[in-house]
């Protein structure tokens, strides 16, 4: 496997200049409103992979709300769950949206859903989404906030068949502890594209875990920024992409605070003609963020011909104050002469397939730390292992 | 008793120029409890034997039979030659990312055996045979060949080896690249299977060093894509004193 390795003493990832840098080279400058951008064309840097014909007219105003998504929340006692305006002021905290189809969810929505954990409450059970979609056109906000020293895991599903996009926040009071899976686990006709900002207060801790299985296209933008310093983010992904898909995870961790960490890790398995994979994983170190401690991973799994992978980690670096900061990209084939040496043990070749994308998952749900979503993630991978070599 | 017959086998491979022929009509058999060393110059053939009876897809058969008592090897899959008991050892083993020793050796065993073996058994059994080649108990959670050494990857291989309990052991050059030490705890890993007596070997190697361990019934000297030449171990010391010379006079084939 081929490997990019970059620190800080390296020169190759620095870029100060102002036209390279994250957020310049966006083709318009964050905002609610979907008039602020331009129709894309697809050959602007943060379009450039997209299939626009695929976005079943999310990019361009034609697809208008039709509704047909089921949405289901479950929460412990003590959190509150609020629909309201888009006039509220707890909207929009965490982050803008970043292109066009954020800020027309943006501008779409009906009424925008507010989960509130407060503070010092420590939530022993998850709070549940279900997002079923039923063929629809849907737009969505949804807020999350915890108090201070407040602690919850939250889950959200999103199956069925459905044209989505939507802007999810995460506000976190100091001290807070959340953790966020978001499976996408849609019909292989789904269009989802979601915008996941997290602002992560002073000694607070963000833990995302993004699993992306099904759609036709699935395009996602998990971004962190920090309200204050001794924030900590860890944004993990996995990502199955078959035959037809397109899976894009755009991801940005705005070290804008001193002292804060990130790590983020995702790894994707393709197979099949057409599936392609997207990683974008941009993370700026501010001036003011001395101290920072950040590494970023992506790692993909080509199990045959015909996929495309685009793996793009983009580092920028204002301040040389830092405690660390890395990234590294690889993609590699399961190779012929892996399947040759599993076989020479006995081992049928579906089943050392298998192995090896099993194998390959592991290490990172390992990491993950959440032993009952362990078993489902797991369970879940072999699920689509199953259904490939069927 | 089983026995491997190979009989007239040609091989080629494909390049960019066509077809080339590697193997111009091999004859040998190999029975239960018997040792055939396999010498020979680089570039004879030897490590296409090997790797056209494990059944690598880079080689094509063009004509001979192979059969392990009486079944056609030829018409298995490669994992199908492994069940039926034919064990490659290889000279390059190949990295398998995110797969551990022991969750690797766990399904080879299960394949090899038709069923999975108890478990508790099982780690006593992986553990001891560990110990006998000198290997850190820590070695099983490491990924299959990642970052091994040389002489890691060839314990390894001994390792399966004595845990898979083949019919026929093909050793391809386990010796290279291996110091005294290291050829030492191979070859008597070697050495405990052998004496079991309960496999065929046939230990493809270049050099006689690792002969002075492994004790073979048969030499064959294989020259130009054919056995050149049979006898017993008076055989390698006419090598160890002369060298492959008088059998590559003439060219080679590769």
């Amino acid at each position: 496997m081929a490997e990019a390795q970059t620190n800080p003493a390296g020169n190759t990832a620095i870029a100060v200049a102002a036209e390279s840098t994250v957020a310049t080279r966006m083709s318009a400058p964050p905002s609610f409103d979907v008039a602020d951008f331009p129709v894309p064309h697809g050959r602007e840097e943060e379009w450039r992979f997209t299939p626009l014909a695929r976005l079943r007219g999310l990019h361009d105003g034609s697809a208008e709300a039709s509704g047909g998504l089921k949405a289901e929340i479950s929460a412990p006692e003590g959190v509150t769950v609020e629909a309201v305006g888009r006039d509220d002021a707890r909207l929009g905290r965490a982050g803008k949206p970043v292109d066009r189809v954020a800020a027309q969810a943006f501008s779409s929505f009906e009424k925008a859903t507010v989960v509130t954990v407060p503070k010092e409450a420590v939530l022993q059970e998850p709070i549940r989404v279900g997002l079923h979609g039923e063929g629809g056109v849907s737009y969505g906000h949804t807020v999350f906030e915890l108090g201070a020293f407040a602690e919850a895991v939250v889950v959200i599903d999103h199956t069925g068949d459905a044209v989505r996009a939507a802007n999810v926040e995460f506000v976190l009071g100091d001290n807070a502890k959340l953790t966020v899976v978001s499976v996408q686990d849609w019909a292989d006709t789904a269009v989802h594209c979601s915008q996941h900002n997290a602002l992560v207060g002073r000694d607070a801790s963000f833990k995302s875990v993004v699993v992306t299985f099904g759609g036709d296209v699935v395009r996602l933008h998990p971004r962190v920024s920090y309200a204050g310093p001794g924030g900590e983010a860890e944004l993990y992904g996995l990502y199955f992409t078959d035959d037809g898909q397109h899976q894009e995870h755009r991801l940005l961790v705005d070290h804008d605070a001193p002292h804060c960490r990130s790590n983020v890790a995702y790894k994707g398995a393709l197979q099949g003609q057409d599936a392609h994979a997207v990683w974008i994983g941009d993370v700026l170190i501010r001036k003011a963020a001395e101290g920072t401690d950040t590494y970023e991973l992506n790692r993909n799994l080509v199990l045959t011909d015909g996929a495309r992978v685009d793996s793009v980690p983009n580092l920028e670096i204002e301040t040389g104050e830092i405690q660390g900061a890395g990234h590294a990209s690889a993609t590699g084939r399961f190779e012929d002469e892996q399947l040759f040496y599993l076989m020479s043990r006995g081992v049928p070749a579906d089943e050392a397939r298998r192995l090896v994308v099993r194998g390959f998952f592991a290490e990172l749900v390992q990491q993950i730390g959440l032993p009952d979503l362990q078993e489902r993630l797991l369970a879940k991978i072999d699920e689509e292992l199953e259904a490939s070599v069927a | 008793m089983a026995t491997l017959e190979i009989h007239d086998l040609h091989v080629s491979v494909d390049t960019d120029s066509g077809p080339n022929e590697i193997l111009r009509g091999v004859d040998l058999t190999v029975k239960q409890g018997e040792t055939h060393a396999i010498m020979g110059p680089n570039g004879s053939g030897k490590s296409t034997l090997a790797y056209s009876l494990a059944g690598h897809p880079k080689y094509t058969v063009t004509g001979g039979t192979v059969t392990l008592d009486g079944e056609d090897v030829l018409e298995m899959s490669v994992d199908e030659r492994a069940r039926a008991g034919v064990f490659l050892a290889m000279q390059y083993p190949v990295e398998v990312p995110g797969v551990s020793v022991s969750n690797f050796l766990r399904t080879a065993a299960t394949a090899t055996r038709g069923e999975a073996p108890k478990l508790r058994t099982w780690v006593k059994e992986v553990k001891e045979a560990m110990q006998r080649l000198s290997m850190d108990p820590a070695f099983a959670e490491r990924n299959v060949n990642e970052g091994f050494s040389g002489g890691e990857k060839k314990r390894h291989e001994i390792l399966q080896l004595e845990l898979l309990k083949p019919k026929i052991a093909i050793l391809d050059e386990t010796d290279s690249g291996l110091d005294v030490d290291a050829l030492r705890v191979v070859s008597e890993g070697v050495n405990r299977v052998r004496e079991s007596g309960d496999v065929g070997t046939l230990l493809i190697t270049h050099y006689t060093r690792i002969l002075r361990y492994i004790k073979p019934d048969h030499v064959h000297v294989f020259a130009k894509g054919r056995i050149a030449e049979s006898g017993g171990p008076e055989l390698a010391d006419k090598l160890e004193a002369e060298g492959y010379e008088q059998y590559v006079k003439g060219g080679t084939t590769s």
